[in-house]
């Protein structure tokens, strides 16, 4: 049976990973879209249209992977954790199935309009279907992160007769204080993603000598929204992520800061290599009693080390979840300076001819995606060994009857499938930016 | 309380079969009532606009379902758990074949995607009739409430079954003629010319086979699951949903023909509504029917959530649906046009 765990745990982890390198796209594109076709309603060119409508093109390919590799999730609740859902689905399954009637029907019906009504529609029906496109991603991401805040901090609820949990209230669970710092910080963190995919477009575009005025309002819209951005997901929200974790999941920070024994004065580690043996961090670098400044506004005060907590409630991947924070924290340092630097350049009108920054803005939209990855990885490997954290164990919540050759046979067939989906969205998402925009008659209005 | 939840988990399910439904059966058919790039074109940008939003309804439905009894969906989830992982798979397949069609301008990537997309729904369709098929033979849950189908065992819908048996092959493929008839309508309404021409052919030849296989199953049920009948006889209102079947499918041939599409279309619907409904009246109050026992099927009662959560759920889930009925059609009129000969959209790349 424990095999069987650890497969349901990897196809979930596989699954979970691969789905989210999508929303993270489309959630933040959807923000810039809304700019875009704003921007679309009051100038009298056509230079927004076409730029929206091109942007709209990479939303909905980026979409449709979100969409067919979203199905698994859901289902995997059922198919994988049974004993999980039948405890839990009382909560769970109203978070989920707020998604999808009040999120997932609106972004999919109108993202058809969008595609295939253009010529169907005015500009302020495309407007308005855009801002529904954002409202209906953005909400279906508060609905996912309200299940998954109610597993990192389980709020309203309450205890039926046969043991399985059933939603005290409704408001309680969409407030859940754990999930207002999470939405903000991972919203943030979308829409630095969209931002750098999008200046990144612009500077291939500028380097290429390509569609030079698509290129220019690209660069300009994704280097003033990523720097915003990139500020706004240190701080408050990533800070505040990370004081929330050590107020209700003390052993959780504990473990990804590398802290394994208590210390007044805590220092900060910035890097090093945690020694699970010895346990301590070898090489380190750090920055003397600045962890419990950040956590606790006093240079002194005592924070708790692993040691301060039984083991058997320690993460089980502990070297892992240390680097994925760091990974987090680090890239979180060097996006900002990018986008801080270029943000720079653009104000004294130098960014267009700046080729090493373009380069740098280019080559740097993968990053976002290996920090948010690396987020959910502290986020969900530090919340073990809990699936609810605090009551429920995760091995308790696998279904019963699914043995393990099911769980490796179905999980290697993911892994399969979406190895061929990976090469495919990279493929096509090149051959849509060699297609280029449809370019505006002549006469656009360069912005 | 629960039996308000089934009806509503019941209609979300229903209304995926006959909106995705249709998806399926215009896949299915798309080999044979298109035969050129142009005609291709013009069959996709019927189910184009609007697949996604359909498919979405099977997402809410297990979610509702989820909510509701949670139970059920624990146990149906993991005992289905192959049949239901083949159908993420071929879901996937589906998806990506609506949407990545046009982005590679080459005849070869075009023949790839469109078998895929031909064989992804030929064989969605066949799942959900097996899926249904094993709803009615009932699956062998044990004391706690769990089950796990292989794929298949002897063929026999005895007490052992898997997932495939004569049974369920058969509903399998009546579910498969279902849809395609449903498929062909739905293209007589929203095409022209010579896809409207073969699409009504199709509609013809499938009519003929649904009504054979639906007869051999009627004929068969009684012995797969002699409870099927209880429930009619202690509630004879349920015979109306044979009765609007039967009905829905004289309306569909009658007004068969070019004249009146969307009556046709109307009535097929009402068939696969009724025909899903009927199935369900037969089985009320069970949920998950147990071949290993009355005593551990899942029923209303014993798998739902507390009824606090199943009130709490129900005020916003009424005009959070009444919400979204209403902009779908909204969206299926404006893009109810029919797609002329030839015609293709401009979309942006
Ligand atoms: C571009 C991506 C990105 C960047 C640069 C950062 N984060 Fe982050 N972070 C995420 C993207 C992200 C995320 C993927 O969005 C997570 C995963 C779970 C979640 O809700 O947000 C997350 C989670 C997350 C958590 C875990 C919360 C939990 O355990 O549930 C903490 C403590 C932080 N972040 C803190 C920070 C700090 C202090 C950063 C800056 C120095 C930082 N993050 C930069
Ligand atoms: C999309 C971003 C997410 C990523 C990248 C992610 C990542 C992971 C990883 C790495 C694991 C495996 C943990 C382990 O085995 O140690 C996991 C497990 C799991 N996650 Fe997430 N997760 C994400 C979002 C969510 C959300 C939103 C939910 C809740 C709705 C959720 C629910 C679960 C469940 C139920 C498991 C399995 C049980 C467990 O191992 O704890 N995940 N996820
Ligand atoms: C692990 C739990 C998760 C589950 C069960 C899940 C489920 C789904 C499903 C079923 C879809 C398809 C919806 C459709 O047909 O329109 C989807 C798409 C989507 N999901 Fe997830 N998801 C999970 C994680 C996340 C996370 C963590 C986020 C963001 C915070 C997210 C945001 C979205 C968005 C915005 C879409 C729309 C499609 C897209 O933008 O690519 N999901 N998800």
């Amino acid at each position: 049976m424990d095999t069987a765990l650890q497969y349901d745990r990897l196809q979930f982890a596989v699954t979970a990973t691969f789905h989210y390198l999508f929303p993270q796209l489309t959630m933040g594109l959807a923000l810039l879209l809304v700019y875009l076709r704003t921007r679309d309603l009051l100038s009298d060119g056509d230079h927004y249209h076409y730029a929206a409508r091109f942007w709209t093109g990479i939303f909905a390919l980026s979409f449709a992977f979100g969409v067919v590799t979203g199905i698994p999730l859901e289902f995997q609740f059922g198919t994988n954790w049974a004993k999980f859902s039948e405890y839990a689905g009382g909560i769970v399954g109203q978070t989920l199935a707020m998604e999808g009637v009040f999120a997932f029907f609106l972004e999919s019906s109108f993202l058809g309009l969008l595609l295939f009504g253009e010529s169907r529609v005015s500009r302020h029906a495309l407007w308005l279907a855009t801002m529904l496109l954002w409202l209906g991603s953005w909400l279906s991401g508060y609905f996912i992160l309200a299940t998954n805040a109610w597993m990192q901090h389980p709020v309203a609820y309450h205890v039926a007769a046969d043991g399985r949990l059933t939603v005290e209230s409704l408001l309680g669970l969409l407030t859940n204080p754990w999930l207002i710092w999470q939405f903000a910080h991972n919203m943030t963190a979308s829409v630095v993603t969209g931002a750098f995919v999008m200046a990144a477009v612009g500077a291939l575009y500028q380097l290429a000598g390509k569609h030079p005025a698509l290129a220019k309002t690209c660069l300009r819209t994704g280097v003033v929204a990523g720097a915003f951005a990139s500020v706004l997901l240190i701080t408050p929200t990533g800070h505040e992520s990370a004081r929330q974790v050590f107020e209700f999941q003390p052993v959780k920070g504990a473990a990804f800061e590398g802290l394994f024994r208590t210390e007044r004065g805590a220092n900060l580690v910035l890097i090093g290599q945690p020694n699970m043996e010895t346990m301590t961090i070898d090489n380190p670098l750090v920055v003397p009693s600045a962890l419990s400044l950040l956590v606790y506004d006093d240079l002194y005060a005592k924070v708790k080390g692993l040691d301060a907590f039984p083991p058997q409630d320690w993460p089980d991947h502990i070297a892992l979840l240390y680097y994925a924070y760091h990974i987090m924290a680090g890239l979180g340092t060097f996006l900002l300076a990018v986008m801080g630097l270029a943000l720079l350049w653009l104000s004294r009108g130098r960014l267009f001819n700046a080729r090493w920054l373009l380069w740098l803005l280019m080559l740097s939209a993968p990053f976002p995606y290996l920090a948010t990855t690396a987020g959910w990885m502290t986020a969900e490997l530090g919340r073990q060994p809990w699936l609810v954290y605090g009551f429920y164990r995760t091995e308790e919540g696998i279904s019963p009857l699914v043995h393990s050759g099911n769980a490796l046979f179905t999980l290697l067939g993911f892994l399969g499938i979406y190895l061929g989906l990976g090469l495919l969205f990279v493929l096509l998402f090149v051959e849509t930016l060699r297609h280029g925009p449809t370019e505006p008659a002549v006469g656009q209005a360069g912005s | 309380m629960e039996t308000i939840w089934y009806a509503l988990v019941l209609f979300v399910l229903t209304t995926y079969v006959v909106l995705d439904g249709y998806d399926f059966g215009v896949g299915i058919l798309s080999p044979f009532v298109a035969r050129q790039e142009g005609e291709r074109c013009q069959v996709r940008e019927t189910i184009g606009p609007v697949w996604t939003g359909n498919e979405v309804w099977v997402i809410a439905g297990s979610a509702l379902l989820f909510l509701a009894f949670p139970k059920v969906f624990a146990s149906g989830f993991s005992g289905f758990y192959l049949a239901l992982m083949i159908m993420l798979w071929l879901l996937i397949g589906r998806g990506l074949a609506f949407e990545l069609r046009e982005h590679v301008d080459h005849a070869l990537w075009r023949t790839f995607w469109d078998t895929i997309f031909f064989l992804a729904n030929l064989l969605l369709a066949f799942v959900v009739g097996l899926l249904v098929g094993n709803l009615l033979r009932g699956v062998p849950l044990n004391a706690s409430g769990y089950f796990f189908l292989p794929l298949w065992t002897d063929f026999s819908p005895g007490s052992l079954p898997g997932l495939l048996d004569w049974f369920t092959l058969l509903t399998g493929m009546t579910v498969v003629a279902l849809l395609t008839l449903h498929g062909a309508t739905f293209l007589v309404m929203n095409t022209r010319g010579e896809v409207q021409a073969r699409a009504e052919a199709s509609a013809k030849a499938a009519t003929v086979v649904l009504v054979l296989l639906l007869i051999a199953v009627v004929v068969t049920l009684p012995s797969v699951q002699p409870a099927f009948g209880v429930h009619y006889a202690a509630a004879p209102i349920g015979f109306v949903w044979p009765l609007a079947a039967v009905i829905a499918l004289l309306i569909r041939q009658l007004s068969a023909g070019r004249q009146r599409p969307f009556v046709g279309f109307v009535a097929s619907s009402l068939l696969v509504l009724s025909l899903l409904v009927a199935a369900a009246w037969g089985v009320f109050p069970n949920l998950l029917i147990a071949t290993t026992g009355q005593a551990n099927s899942l029923t209303t009662l014993n798998a739902a959530t507390e009824q606090t959560g199943l009130e709490a759920g129900l005020w916003w889930v009424s005009p959070g649906l009444l919400l979204v009925i209403f902009y779908q059609l909204q969206i299926h009129r404006l893009f109810a046009r029919p797609a002329e000969p030839g015609f293709s959209l401009t979309r942006p790349h």
